[in-house]
């Protein structure tokens, strides 16, 4: 079994038991994962082909020309519009992340003249303040799995503990899906704890990569494999197999 | 029988004319899709400077910081889609070479609906608890005036409307008289950014006898009312190298291109030989269309 195919049911996972929400992962395994999830067990969940339309049938990734199902309408404008009334469910990046959950994706260094300009705040400080967001990082370091964030797109749990309510009543920080484990913030103070670990992975290996102190139950979880039926579909999700150049195997 | 609507048509040159150095600009699109390139380009041919920026940025942040002609950027990104990060504007920052003002996506949005609707501000919680508001220090908080069912009086933060001197967005087509249309999959923010504007300036792909508006798209797609418009400059293939479907995709090779010089100052010399220090929009398409046997 490949580590890519653990995680994209990982991904999937996420989005269990959700319905008449806007399922809006972004990246390529947060995509399929999150297709996987309404080709399966959340059919009752809306997606976009990415462009602007909310597709019905299940679209290969990258594929503009397949064939598509139109059920809705769904520009960038009506993109937010659903972001603002809560009905959402991002999967986001992140190239740092810290115990609490507060995400960077903006910029390495100061803000004000970066070492490193990444992508931006982009959505980030609207949806974790508007509705459920959950976290993807392929690469599982003591550089992404940090101690501090430098800048603060998606602002985690000890953030929102300090504004409090009402402000931060729509905060929910879900699950953090890396390539060793899910992880999840049900802990008495919210900080980041390891929810299950993927097949093949040492629990040393997640906390050798960890730059912070994570939670680690005393009952493991194992992350399951995905069946055979979702394995065929992930292929039929992503048949130029993409997957695999964001995760390696062990 | 009535008038006839008030013809709006201008040239490149006319276009130019109306604007000034240190004004404030406001770009339709978003990213790399149909962004009014031709009237960005007619900007670098004409040297205007100190120029301040509103987008969803692309390749109109980048392009004018590579020339020394930005002075500022506001923006909820700078991204050319299928590059992610503009490779100009992450050489600009990383250099400190413009002042950046970044919003929250969503919360842009509001600062040009604000602008647009003449209020001072819209209220979201976009930014709180993020570091939004510390990049950012002219940001205000706003307490709500109606309590909550807890009788809380939720604060919020307060979008300002964007001051936008002049707006340019481009559209599939238009007639005479400023009425614009966009066939593509999404109109963006492009109504939006010319009710925000003191000015707006419209290029099109085409321009068609107002009859003619709904022989390639429904009423839907008539999003821009002429008593936005204040001038309309016919420029086919005026978005290249953005895409401006369905009348072209984006120019990927064209892109590729233009992302490399941010990492080559001598390959950035010759771009810029010979895309931008051009006489003429049709003479950037032809350097464009005769670049295999070019440089």
């Amino acid at each position: 079994m490949r580590r890519s195919d653990i995680c994209i049911a990982a991904i999937a996972e996420c989005f269990r038991g959700e319905s008449d929400i806007l399922c809006n992962p972004i990246g390529i395994s947060p995509i399929i994962g999150g297709r996987l999830a309404k080709a399966t067990f959340a059919p009752d969940v809306v997606m976009t082909d990415a462009v602007s339309v909310l597709a019905a049938n299940t679209l290969p990734i990258g594929n503009q020309d397949a064939p598509r199902v139109i059920e809705s309408y769904a520009p960038y404008r009506t993109i937010f519009d659903i972001l603002w009334s809560g009905r959402r469910h991002v999967m986001m990046g992140a190239t740092q992340i810290d115990q609490y959950g507060n995400q960077n994706i903006a910029a390495i260094g100061n803000f004000q003249r970066p070492k490193a300009q990444l992508l931006g705040l982009r959505g980030a400080p609207g949806n974790l303040i508007n509705h459920r967001t959950s976290y993807w990082v392929p690469n599982h370091t003591k550089r992404s799995f940090v101690s501090n964030v430098d800048v603060v797109s998606g602002p985690g749990y000890d953030r929102m503990g300090e504004i409090g309510r009402p402000s931060n009543r729509y905060h929910d920080l879900y699950r953090v899906v890396s390539n060793l484990g899910v992880f999840d913030f049900d802990t008495p103070d919210n900080r980041m704890r390891l929810r299950s670990i993927h097949p093949g992975v040492e629990v040393s290996e997640i906390i050798e990569n960890t730059d912070f102190e994570i939670v680690i139950p005393e009952n493991l979880e194992l992350s399951r494999l995905p069946s055979e039926a979702e394995l065929e579909i992930i292929n039929v999700i992503d048949p130029t197999e993409l997957r695999y150049s964001e995760v390696q195997d062990a | 029988m009535g008038e006839a609507m008030a013809d709006k048509v201008i040239t490149e040159e006319d276009f130019i004319a109306e604007l000034k150095s240190g004004m404030t600009i406001g770009v339709g699109g978003w990213g790399s899709r149909r962004k009014p390139m031709s009237l960005i380009m007619a900007i670098i041919r004409a040297g205007i400077q100190d120029l301040t920026i509103v987008s969803y940025g692309g390749p109109e942040i980048g392009l004018l910081s590579a020339t020394g002609q930005l002075k500022k950027a506001i923006y909820g990104f700078v991204s050319l889609d299928s590059i992610p990060l503009e490779p100009h504007f992450r050489l600009a920052r990383q250099t400190g070479k413009i002042e950046a003002t970044e919003f929250d996506e969503g919360a842009f949005y509001l600062g040009l609906m604000a602008a647009a609707h003449r209020v001072p501000f819209y209220p979201t919680r976009a930014g709180l608890g993020s570091d939004m508001l510390e990049m950012n220090p002219e940001l205000k908080l706003v307490e709500s005036p109606y309590p909550d069912d807890s009788g809380e009086h939720e604060e919020l933060v307060a979008i300002p409307a964007f001051d936008i001197d002049v707006s340019l967005i481009h559209m599939n087509r238009a007639d005479q008289g400023g009425n614009g249309q966009f066939l593509g999959p999404d109109l963006f923010f492009d109504d939006l950014f010319a009710m925000a504007a003191k000015k707006t300036y419209m290029s099109c792909e085409k321009i068609v006898a107002t009859e003619n508006l709904l022989d390639e798209g429904s009423v839907h797609t008539l999003r821009i009312p002429r008593i936005f418009v204040n001038g309309v400059i016919e420029a086919p293939r005026g978005a290249h190298f953005t895409e401006c479907p369905p009348d072209y995709g984006r120019d990927e090779d064209f892109q590729n291109l233009y992302a490399a010089t941010a990492k080559d100052p001598d390959l950035w010399e010759s771009f810029k030989s010979r895309y931008l220090e051009v006489d003429s929009h049709q003479e950037y398409l032809r350097m464009v269309d005769s670049r295999e046997d070019g440089t």
